[in-house]
């Protein structure tokens, strides 16, 4: 037990990661990276500390290091006005977006920037679509000021001109119609309870007509303001010559108003205000539910928001911030250590390390030879570089891959559509069917009667709640799980899919994780010491996956080092000549093999004793995912790395899932419409730029979000990678809740056969239609909400 | 009986009353964000004393 204790990690203070070693210690607070201990200092001398007692390790890792001028941009006056929201002589009013925001500390932390920066006025936080709104005053501070103050507490604002620009849609213009037709409605329904049940016809006569003419004034503001969604929606179809659902919709409450004007008027009798006030109420409801999503979350970022805003473009008279838009084509430009090159081009300065894992899926970074391609998208490490445009930003290998045609051929709420035609026929000929009946035996008032109430009662409206309910019933429990989706039709896409692609890097395995094994001559103490002291000074990752799985209690000062990019590191240390890298650079003339690039050789002092081979760590439970997934489905995997993990994965398949290496964006974008091309409905989960032509082509595309900030292409759905492991049971889930809807459609059905063998008849009273109406709503609701939840009982819930 | 009638047009009047102020709360962005009010109330004024 005690040796149990002593192997506990010691945590850092401000992230909550395991500590590495214990260097990094203020007032017995340890730290695992010196950017944390930073925002700790910083905050500690601002008397912020309140930000950790609020909760334990709120902050979020602060590995890269900040570049001193790396917000230099905003202080040029055209590129700050197009993000702020509004300025005049004294203040300026600015909305940033935080995705980092997490917590009641961040909130706290976020709305106390006037202790970090004077200057500053107001700092309010906007929690569900983390955003923060700055006022400040122009006089004390600037926007850079601001910015890099948020950046430096670990909160850096996520700034581009397409937040900048878009709006978001408040809540409230969904809320308010809901209020006022379920106002109306409720009173509505009220006012003609006497008249329902007077059957002495005393209160009928005495009150019942004033009462009638209050619900025509509580239903005007139904139909000519709450219901105008629906018949926008109508008109615009038809304008463009095609049924949609909201036409019926329109239909149905046009109907069912003008029926009751002339009830009200010249038959001087009830009316139906109450069924229609009833109607917009719940299908506005459904629609309301239905839409709740994740208002944080983005679905249709295009290549622009993985861009940086501006880059220093190199002028005769020095460097000089460009709108990444404003580039053109031979502009010289300047890229530093973790900044992403912004456009294709030339390397024409310095050593470039470029990391490609977010656009091809390669999980090591390649060294660039002066004069070579750099595409766009990749990420520089290392020194401070130059390049020459080659291509505008708008016109690089990668953007061509996101405008490349989405997949619209989704069938985008056919079933229901179908379901809704058919029934509409039906309707239409049992309509005309009564009333030719009546009219041959000559009952004309009858006629009209069966003629206008068939169609009230036989809107399908049923089918359109039951359709909303159910799936924005699914979608909410989705969502308790970890997976997000853009919208209701990728529920009907999931239940069909019958083949699942997944990426490899970053979607079956963890990011930047490695397994390691050493091979060769156990090494002593000593020798670890001098391999972990020199690991520590690249930025290559497999040198940073060393020096965590050596692990060293104390560092060796390195007396001289060289990092050669793309190759290794080598250096003095306590007079020995280290060497770390690939086979090449340690032992010069042997020809190295690429395939097995993720092997780092060792040579200190003229002797190789060993190799470091590093693997991917997949994700836990991967394995048991992949025979269900097998189970049900095929499977393929795809991966932009090289073939070095075939026989794992195989191994983990057992051979049941085509695997392909070296695959670029546009082969992983082919090899999806090959598949479709056979038949297939396809299901993409990826992660990265790389997957997003794929994920776009792909029947239902699925992104990997790694914590809650990181930046997910363009896709139909979004899911936390802790329920990744998951993704069986949320699939078999939704095709189990597609038995949800059919179920309750039938139900719906039912209730419209009881309404047309009134309404045949000519016999549809008020009464019937006001007992009718929210009767089969109510009992659609409990029955799709409570079958959903027993299908979706054993799903386990996500902490978001 | 047809007091009937004025006392449902005066609480219907009330009821409006009512309706009213939840569209001003709901335009107010009172619904909006539901997690930093709350949380927000907790916060002391005074920063916690330097240790």
């Amino acid at each position: 037990m005690v040796n149990e204790t002593s192997h506990i990690k010691t945590r850092c203070y401000h992230c909550g990661d395991e500590c590495a070693d214990s260097k990094l210690l203020i007032d017995d607070k340890r730290f695992c990276c010196s950017g944390c201990k930073l925002v700790y200092e910083l905050l500690n001398e601002n008397d912020l500390c309140t930000y950790y007692n609020l909760n334990e390790h709120p902050g979020r890792q602060q590995l890269n290091q900040k570049r001193k001028d790396k917000f230099a941009y905003l202080d040029k006056e055209e590129i700050a006005a197009q993000l702020i929201n509004f300025a005049d002589d004294q203040q300026v009013h600015i909305t940033f977006s935080v995705p980092q925001m997490h917590c009641s500390s961040c909130l706290w932390l976020l709305e106390n920037l006037e202790k970090l920066q004077p200057g500053i006025l107001v700092s309010r936080v906007h929690f569900v679509n983390k955003e923060v709104f700055v006022v400040f005053d122009k006089k004390q501070t600037t926007l850079r000021e601001v910015v890099e103050t948020m950046a430096a507490v670990g909160y850096e604002p996520y700034l581009s001109m397409n937040t900048a620009k878009k709006e978001r849609k408040s809540t409230h213009s969904r809320l308010v119609p809901i209020a006022i037709s379920g106002f109306c409605f409720a009173n509505i329904m009220m006012l003609s309870l006497p008249e329902y049940f007077s059957f002495t016809g005393y209160l009928h006569e005495k009150i019942g007509t004033a009462f009638r003419y209050i619900g025509l004034l509580l239903a005007l503001p139904v139909f000519f303001y709450c219901a105008r969604e629906f018949f926008s929606n109508a008109l615009s179809s038809i304008k463009n010559k095609y049924l949609n659902i909201d036409s019926s919709i329109a239909l149905a409450i046009l109907l069912t108003f003008l029926r009751s004007l002339y009830n009200l008027f010249i038959l001087d009798g009830n009316t139906y205000f109450d069924s229609m006030s009833g109607i917009v109420f719940f299908m506005l409801i459904g629609r309301w539910a239905q839409d709740r999503t994740q208002q944080s979350l983005i679905f249709d970022r295009d290549y622009k928001s993985f861009f940086p805003l501006a880059v220093n473009v190199k002028r005769n008279n020095g460097a000089e911030p460009v709108l990444i838009g404003n580039l053109r084509e031979k502009d010289i430009i300047e890229v530093f250590d973790q900044d992403i090159i912004p456009a294709d081009a030339v390397l024409a300065k310095g050593k470039a390390l470029i990391d490609y894992s977010f656009v091809t899926g390669e999980s090591l970074p390649k060294p660039i030879e002066p004069g070579s391609l750099i595409y766009a998208g990749g990420r520089q490490i290392g020194e401070r570089i130059e390049l020459m445009v080659l291509k505008k930003s708008d016109q690089g290998y990668l953007t061509n891959l996101w405008n490349k045609e989405e997949n619209t051929a989704s069938d985008n709420r056919k079933f229901l559509h179908r379901a809704s035609n058919y029934f509409t026929i039906i309707v239409f000929a049992l309509t005309l069917g009564s009333a030719l009946f009546w009219l041959s035996k000559g009952q004309y008032n009858t006629m009209w009667n069966a003629l206008t109430t068939t169609l009230i009662i036989a809107c399908p409206c049923a089918l359109l709640l039951a359709d909303t309910f159910t799936n924005g019933n699914i979608m909410r429990i989705l969502s308790r799980s970890g997976l997000f989706l853009k919208n209701s039709a990728v529920i009907n896409d999931m239940a069909k899919v019958n083949h699942i692609v997944l990426d490899k890097t970053g979607t079956i395995t963890l990011n930047k994780n490695f397994e390691i094994s050493y091979r060769g001559k156990t090494l002593t103490d000593h020798e670890k010491m001098l391999i972990s002291s020199l690991s520590r000074h690249s930025t290559h990752p497999l040198s940073k996956a060393i020096y965590h799985y050596l692990k060293p209690d104390t560092a060796i000062t390195v007396d001289s080092f060289n990092n050669v990019p793309g190759k290794g590191i080598e250096g003095w240390i306590d007079d020995r000549h280290v060497k770390i890298g690939n086979r090449d650079f340690v032992q010069a003339g042997s020809v190295g093999d690429p395939a097995h690039s993720s092997k780092v050789f060792v040579w200190i002092d003229g002797r190789v004793p060993g190799v470091f081979e590093l693997k991917n760590t997949y994700r836990n439970g991967l394995k048991d995912m992949l025979s269900d997934i097998r189970k049900r489905f095929s499977l393929s995997i795809l991966s932009g790395d090289n073939h070095a993990e075939q026989l794992r994965l195989t191994k983990m398949t057992e051979g049941q899932a085509e695997i392909l290496f070296d695959q670029s964006p546009e082969d992983k974008y082919n090899y999806i419409s090959h598949l479709q091309a056979k038949g297939n409905i396809v299901l993409m989960a990826g992660d990265g730029l790389n997957d997003a032509g794929a994920l776009r082509k792909s029947d239902v595309g699925i992104a990997v979000m790694e914590g809650n900030n990181s930046f997910t292409p363009a896709s139909d759905g979004i899911i936390s990678a802790h329920a990744f492991t998951r993704m069986y049971s949320l699939l078999k889930f939704t095709s189990r809740a597609r038995r949800v809807l059919i179920f309750s459609f039938t139900i719906s059905i039912i209730y419209n056969i009881i309404g047309l063998y009134f309404a045949l008849q000519g016999l549809l009273a008020p009464v019937i239609a006001a007992i009718l109406m929210p009767a089969s709503t109510i009992s659609i609701i409990l029955i799709t909400f409570g079958m959903t939840e027993w299908y979706g009982r054993k799903l386990i819930r996500v902490k978001t | 009986m047809s007091i009937i009638v004025i006392t449902a047009i005066a609480s219907l009047l009330i009821a409006g009353i009512f309706l009213a102020a939840l569209i001003w709360s709901i335009k107010d962005g009172q619904y909006d964000d539901d997690f930093a009010p709350p949380n927000r109330i907790l916060f002391d004024d005074k920063t916690t004393k330097h240790k």
